[in-house]
């Protein structure tokens, strides 16, 4: 496996935010992580990246456990995060913002340059010197996903990548995420919207108010439009 | 015409200094959030190492080699100190961050005079820069010229650190958001060592290059970082080039406000400020800072009034109290007296600081300023004593209500930093003007009536005002007023959402705390029977958010039991040792660093302790301060 959550527990201070999370991700899978606002997909991203202080449980990234370390040497491992709320540095221009990204190439994962990176986003390759603050939300989207590229992860955890995006830039985010999996990315992209999550994923985790409530297939899912109906507004 | 010309080259040669330690105190606090306090410090040990290595081993590195080497020499201690100290409170609210690194200079002030002697050192001329250039008529020093030129190429060095290395980019990104830096897998904890140690260089490298110019002292710390707070304030805390034209901009207001006031020339820089401030209160070059997690105020344990038996305990304290005159002698009432007087003076900086999430560097001004009150009454007016008391603290009150208008327009280091500045122009004020202050010689002769003469009686009655205005205050919290400057602490937007003016309420609890520490100064200089400028200084100041910060921020009466606990042992530790600065700093820091919650504070997590053996919640009471986000 490439990514293996068990028994994940996370707190922010007094309240209890998740419960025993459990969830697998194969070499080169795209696993969907579907769930209603606020039921807890954002934050069991932070809490695999370490960026969520009160937490419990293993977290196994090929093989080593690396629940215990700091969130640079998680991410360092090779575990790429895309954070929901882009997080660009408008100060800083779209290449500043990808050289905050860079990391060393890796034996095990593709290696992503500027250029690659541009013609897989070529709205980027346009303003290369543009201030990040000075970005529709569309691009900034694409500069928030290049950026974690260029650290060459072997997986990505990608947080509702089409949130807010039109349509017309939302069919660019599903090709762009076809490439990296076509490129040997693994990737877990947590969504609210089904639709967009069936065109990218392989299989897919229900997550309702902090806990797994179901995991299989896309066909699965599909066969099963109780649970589908329960869990997902859709 | 000429003198005017070499006046504006003085004052740009004095930026230069000016501009390398506030740009560096910018660049560490862009990326750690950290007001470094020390930055003084780091600079007088620059100094002080530049002046040791160009007199005694000139031989080895010459002149501008031992420059060098001394600002990364410090540099280094600068690194050893980021990781000792300053790495355990960078989640610490900011009071507790500028309290350690306060701490950390006091005890420097200390070393340094361990090391290299109370006197006064006068450094060797730069090598190549010892004349001067005539300039129609009028000397400039050459080595002025090299200053003035210096500083465009720092801040052209800086830029182009900042821009074009990936170093730079990191430090910039860190800037705006830390943790996406981390979760792009750069390691923070380096990134922060190497802007601190940059930081401590840029210091160290201002405070070397003044040898030429001045002579090297044990309070060039002081002078230099409350001048440092100023440039930052109005340049804009962050950005280099408003420490840069700030930096220009105070030493050229400073150069010219000694021809204008020359006995009050600092005037004209707290005009300047307070223009700033008012029209853009981050400074001219600075970015509205996003509404920061305030001071204290993680309050779990919620405030109550006392119970009926904790205040038949509490005035059982104070009969007990009134009982000492029947068995103490005459220095043991005169050690009581002063040890109300403080009880006044940390229950009004709590009340600012606990209450209204206010912390106050600055707050010994209206002590002071209550103090000269009573002494100006009472020697050129000739008024009785009762009413001097009840006058003397008026000049506390208009002081707080001056500079509170201005600090409460601010908030966190900002307002810190703002009144640490004020209180050092009071200082000024006090200690230039001396043909009404009497300068340092301060004003003598103010002794009490015969009513209140004898060492018992004085004892009684700053016992009484303790215990009246401690009440006084712990009434205020409880009350409406009380429960809205709460409110403006624990959110100011949301206090300000259900229609309260959060800015009226502060400035209104600043003037409170003003004129009660100034009636704690008035009480004072008829104990001491003379005022001092030292009677408003920095280290009072400090001395009152230790007090406050050893009896407990979060707690209601940590002021009455952090003032009597501390006065007694600095009393104690002034007659023991000479080194009683490096002591208390030690002391400081180890307060920030082990116990954040104070005396009181850690009696009521024990109390809390025992009286519910193990909630789920208590695990979370007992844990250290931690940031809320």
């Amino acid at each position: 496996m490439k990514l293996t959550v068990q028994d994940l527990n996370s707190h922010y201070g007094p309240a209890h935010i998740l419960f025993d999370i459990g969830f697998e991700v194969g070499e080169g899978e795209v696993v969907a992580l579907l769930g209603r606002n606020g039921a807890g997909k954002s934050t069991t991203f932070r809490s695999i990246v370490g960026l969520v202080a009160q937490r419990t449980g293993r977290i196994m990234f090929e093989g080593k456990d690396v629940s215990a370390r700091p969130t640079h040497e998680i991410v360092r491992e090779g575990l790429g995060y895309v954070p929901e709320e882009r997080r660009i540095f408008t100060d800083l221009t779209v290449e500043e913002n990808l050289e905050v990204g860079r990391q060393p190439k890796r034996p095990n994962a593709p290696y992503w340059t500027r250029e690659k990176l541009f013609s897989l986003f070529p709205n980027l390759g346009e303003m290369k010197g543009r201030p990040g603050g000075r970005m529709s939300g569309g691009e900034q989207q694409m500069l928030t996903i290049a950026r974690t590229l260029m650290g060459n992860p072997s997986l990505v955890l990608l947080d509702e990548p089409s949130e807010g995006l039109s349509p017309k830039i939302v069919e660019q985010m599903v090709d762009a995420i076809l490439t990296m999996k076509k490129e040997g990315v693994s990737i877990v992209v947590s969504e609210q919207n089904l639709h967009f999550a069936r065109l990218i994923s392989d299989r897919a985790y229900i997550i309702e108010r902090g806990r797994i409530c179901f995991g299989g297939t896309m066909a699965e899912l599909d066969a099963r439009p109780d649970i589908r109906d329960a869990h997902l507004s859709l | 015409m000429a003198f005017y010309v070499v006046q504006f080259l003085t004052g740009l040669a004095s930026a230069a200094s000016l501009f390398l330690v506030a740009s560096g105190l910018s660049i560490i606090f862009g990326v750690t959030r950290i007001v470094n306090f020390a930055h003084g410090a780091f600079y007088m040990i620059g100094a002080y190492i530049a002046f040791t290595l160009t007199e005694r081993f000139s031989g080895a590195f010459g002149f501008w080699g031992g420059v060098v080497v001394a600002a990364l020499a410090v540099a280094l201690i600068g690194v050893l100190v980021e990781m000792v100290l300053l790495r355990r409170i960078y989640h610490a609210p900011e009071l507790f961050q500028l309290l350690g690194t306060f701490g950390l200079t006091l005890m420097v002030e200390d070393l340094v005079v361990l090391i290299w002697g109370p006197d006064d050192l006068v450094g060797r001329r730069a090598p190549g820069f010892k004349g001067a250039v005539d300039f129609f008529g009028q000397n400039i020093p050459s080595y002025d010229l090299f200053l003035i030129a210096l500083g465009p190429v720092v801040l052209g060095i800086l830029w182009l650190l900042f821009q074009r290395t990936r170093w730079g980019v990191l430090v910039r990104a860190a800037t705006q958001d830390r943790d996406m830096v981390a979760a792009l897998g750069v390691n923070q904890k380096w990134l922060f060592t190497s802007v601190f140690a940059v930081g401590v260089f840029l210091a160290a490298l201002g405070g070397a290059l003044q040898i030429p110019r001045d002579a090297v002292h044990h309070a060039m710390d002081l002078r230099i970082i409350v001048e440092v707070f100023v440039v930052v304030v109005i340049g804009g805390l962050g950005s280099i080039v408003g420490a840069f034209v700030a930096a220009v901009l105070v030493s050229e207001l400073n150069a010219f406000g000694i021809l204008i006031f020359p006995k009050i020339s600092i005037i004209l820089v707290f005009l300047v400020m307070a223009v700033v401030l008012i029209v853009r209160p981050w400074g001219l070059f600075g970015k509205p800072e996003a509404a920061a997690r305030k001071t204290p105020g993680l309050t779990v344990n919620p405030w109550r009034p006392l119970t009926s038996n904790e205040r038949l305990a509490a005035l059982a304290a104070l009969v007990i109290a009134a009982m000492l005159p029947l068995f103490a002698g005459n220095y043991a009432l005169t050690v009581g007296s002063e040890i109300a007087i403080f009880v006044i003076f940390a229950v009004s900086l709590h009340f600012l600081m606990s209450v209204g999430g206010l912390a106050s560097f600055g707050h010994a001004a209206y002590f002071g300023l209550g103090a000269y009150g009573v002494a100006f009454l009472a020697k050129m007016a000739g008024l009785p004593m009762i009413v001097c008391l009840l006058l003397g603290p008026l000049l506390g009150c208009m002081g707080a209500a001056v500079f509170g208008f201005f600090a409460v327009q601010l908030s966190g280091v900002y307002f810190a930093m703002l009144t640490l500045a004020f209180a050092q122009i009071v200082w000024s004020i006090a200690f230039q003007w001396v043909s009404v202050t009497g300068g340092d010689n301060g004003v003598l002769g103010v002794w009490p009536a015969s009513w209140a003469a004898s060492p018992s009686h004085f004892y009684w009655l700053a016992l009484g005002v303790a215990a009246l205005v401690t009440v006084a205050l712990r009434v205020m919290v409880f009350s409406p007023f009380g429960y809205a400057l709460r409110a403006t602490r624990d959110s100011l937007l949301r206090s300000e959402a259900v229609g309260i003016n959060a800015k009226r309420i502060q400035w209104t609890a600043f003037v409170i705390a003003g004129t009660t520490a100034g009636i704690g100064g008035a009480l004072f200089a008829y104990l001491k029977g003379s005022v001092f400028p030292d009677n408003l200084g920095i280290s009072l100041s400090v001395d009152a958010l230790v007090m406050v910060l050893l009896g407990g921020v979060e707690t209601v009466s940590g002021g009455v039991i952090g003032a009597i606990v501390y006065k007694a042992l600095n009393i104690w530790l002034v007659s023991q040792t000479d080194l009683s600065k490096l002591v208390l700093g030690g002391f400081i820091v180890l307060i920030v660093v082990v116990f954040p919650k104070g005396i009181v504070g850690m009696l009521e997590m024990l109390a809390q302790r025992h009286r519910k053996s193990s909630p789920p919640g208590s695990s979370l009471l007992a844990k250290p301060i931690e940031s809320a986000e």
